[in-house]
């Protein structure tokens, strides 16, 4: 039977070729739009994590309270031995060091003067470390602009922004001005080893990227950190994990009379997310639901429109002596051909086109060059499996009881009337 | 009738009373106004002790941190308003770091990268090695009087001593801090503490003066307490081991090219 009604459709483009179409376009609609929502929200998450906040971060308590301003002085000492500890409680997070320090970089001229220098954050990732995924984590390597990651340590990374700025070349040795952790000088000089795209205006803007140990050498901070970030398991943040790992650790040190008493986290508790990423999730829901809704009141007229049409061929089957419920089911059945046709077509470029937003993505750099939490200046979609479904509930569900709906005048029909309407 | 007339003499004792009073308080308040010297010689008497054509100052810095505190020691030489030349000579990690500031601008030799980076602008205004001196604060040698308009706003008491309390107002715009409330000892005439303002009317540090000895016939603090308000903790203390006044000092101390050397 389904051979059959498929070579109906076919051979009669005329109940077929417009509800197919407004199908596929409805379908692709929604699947693009569902893809690039959740593909933002997900890279906001992704790059708050990566860059910022991670699934958790342990702080002092004082540098808690005024993180904003960098205070190294009051940063995590004896950081070994917290990890350790860690490790042993947390198995299934990856812990991972950083250390963000304020600075100038100052290039100088010939005679070794100022010839042009600039206000500077430093970003201190385990990069010689073999056991770190900072580098994979980072993608440092894939943001690359220019250059090569450090190979030695007074090596490092600059944003190309920043290097443009500062009219550098890859090799040029400049100095890094800024102050320990207890306040004393630091003059560094340090080689450009390439140049990076973090692909957050906030960083971009004039950053840098050094080894762990190095900054930790030059800032008076051996076995220091300012902030201890954490990642849960294949690095996919688990909210719930989250929120029970900082229950437990903050439990243990909540008494601790130690003014420098470690605190922990989470993804949301920092940088405004919470509130953030509650009213994304919200708006999300409800625009999906909305255009969801609303593409099925316009399929569900596709099919409506598609029954009442066909009215005089349902008077003919009838009169020709097909019963009303066979009608009926067939009108159903091919509404459903029809539906999944159009869904399969839609979906098939709404995933496409996602996918092509997924690599390429829209530029918004300009548009978020002031912003000051950590946002992609590019917004991509996100692939995710619900999106191969996602289109069925429009494409087909709203074509199929749309369908449902006209069809019903098919029991309505009387065999006399018929006949006058046939001799018409 | 005889009602009405006592009303009047006690209207007019009132108005009588009334009157006296409003005397005594005008005689009173002139009296005062004419027992503040001009709050103009103060300032300039301020001067005198603090602002020499030349200083050496040998000092050292104790900054107290939040974990540990440091000692900063060193040598600086100025002259006039402009010019001022810092050597530092202790701890070892800043021992040969030399700045040298000619006008607004500050250059700060490094030994041990053998640079010499200038710095300008808001970065003056940055802590001078995680004090609660700025590089300006460190530097700045300019008269109260000529940058500033001054009023007695009060009297009050510093640990026994008499001071007056001034308001000092920017009169010209290139200033670090738009007003300063200055308690100066009335015979010493030295401050004793102050309040910086920025010109928002934000307070942003208080210093506060100890030791005053004389020196070479001027008054002089030994130990000043320098507190930025918008940092935590107990501040910084300047002690001065030696100042020396209007002694020579050789050019070559103000001259960028030497500061290699």
């Amino acid at each position: 039977m389904i051979k059959f009604l498929i070579k109906g459709i076919l051979r009669d483009p005329s109940k077929s070729i417009i509800p197919i179409f407004v199908i596929s376009i409805g379908v692709m609609v929604t699947v693009v739009v569902s893809g690039l929502v959740r593909g933002v929200l997900s890279d906001v998450v992704d790059s708050n994590a990566n860059l910022d906040t991670g699934h958790l971060k342990i702080m002092t308590k004082p540098y808690a309270n005024n993180k904003d301003q960098l205070p190294n002085d009051l940063a995590i000492l004896d950081l070994s031995e917290l990890i350790d500890s860690l490790k042993f409680s947390y198995p299934d997070v990856d812990w991972a060091p950083r250390i963000k320090f304020a600075g100038i970089i100052d290039v100088p001229d010939k005679n070794g003067d100022t010839k042009i220098q600039g206000p500077t954050l430093g970003l201190a990732y385990s990069i010689f470390n073999k056991e770190s995924n900072e580098l994979r984590r980072l993608g440092i390597e894939n943001s690359l602009i220019s250059g090569e990651i450090p190979q030695f340590e007074n090596e490092i990374l600059i944003s190309n922004e920043f290097a443009n700025k500062l009219n550098l070349n890859l090799g040029d040795e400049i100095t890094y001005f800024g102050s320990t952790m207890e306040g004393s000088m630091v003059f560094e000089k340090v080689v450009m080893s390439g140049t990076i795209k973090f692909g957050t205006p906030l960083l971009d803007k004039g950053s840098f990227i050094m080894d762990l140990s190095y900054a930790q050498k030059i800032l008076d901070m051996e076995d220091g950190t300012g902030e201890l970030l954490g990642f849960l398991d294949k690095d996919i943040y688990n909210p719930i994990r989250a929120e029970e790992i900082k229950k437990d650790f903050n439990k243990k040190h909540i008494n601790s009379l130690d003014e420098f008493a470690p605190i922990m986290l989470t993804l949301r508790d920092q940088n405004d997310l919470a509130p953030t990423l509650d009213l994304m999730d919200l708006i999300t829901g409800i625009f999906i639901l909305v255009f969801v809704l609303a593409m099925s009141l316009v399929l569900w007229n596709t099919g409506l429109m598609g029954g009442l049409r066909r009215y005089n061929e349902f008077g003919i089957r009838l009169a020709l002596g097909e019963s009303k419920p066979k009608v009926y089911t067939f009108l159903l059945i091919e509404s459903a051909v029809i539906g999944t046709i159009g869904s399969f077509i839609g979906t098939i470029l709404g995933v496409s086109f996602c996918y092509y937003l997924q690599e390429v993505g829209m530029d918004f750099s300009d548009e978020f060059a002031g912003a000051s939490i950590v946002m992609p200046s590019i917004m991509r979609a996100h692939v995710s499996l619900d999106l191969f479904f996602i289109g069925f509930i429009p494409g087909l569900v709203s074509m199929f009881l749309g369908t449902a709906l006209s069809g019903r005048g098919i029991f309505k029909r009387e065999t006399a009337r018929l006949f006058k309407e046939l001799e018409v | 009738m005889k009602n009405k007339s006592n009303y009047i003499n006690s209207l007019e004792m009132k108005l009588a009373l009334k009157f006296l009073a409003i005397f005594f308080i005008c005689i009173k308040s002139f009296s005062q106004e004419n027992s503040f010297p001009s709050p103009r010689s103060i300032i300039k008497k301020i001067d005198f002790n603090m602002i020499s054509k030349t200083q050496i100052i040998t000092s050292e810095m104790i900054v107290y941190g939040k974990r540990k505190s440091r000692t900063i020691k060193s040598k600086g030489y100025s002259e006039g308003v402009n010019k001022n030349f810092t050597e530092y000579l202790y701890p070892e990690r800043e021992k040969g770091t030399k700045m040298l500031k000619l006008d607004d601008r500050l250059w700060i030799y490094s030994p041990s990268t053998d640079r010499i980076i200038q710095l300008s602008g808001h970065l003056l205004r940055q802590s001078l090695m995680g004090s609660d001196l700025s590089y300006e604060d460190m530097m700045e040698e300019r008269k109260l009087s000529e940058i500033y308009e001054a009023k007695i706003v009060g009297e009050d008491k510093i640990e026994d001593r008499s001071v007056w309390k001034m308001e000092l107002t920017a009169k010209v715009d290139d200033i670090n801090y738009f007003k300063r409330i200055i308690w100066a000892d009335k015979e010493r005439f030295v401050p004793l503490r102050e309040e910086l303002y920025a010109k928002s009317g934000e307070l942003l540090k208080r210093i506060s003066f100890f030791d005053i000895k004389k020196t070479e016939g001027r008054w002089f603090p030994r130990k000043m307490n320098y507190k930025d308000v918008l940092k935590n903790g107990k501040g910084t203390d300047f002690i001065i081991n030696e100042v020396r006044f209007n002694v020579a000092i050789p050019v070559e101390y103000f001259l960028k090219s030497t500061l290699k050397e």
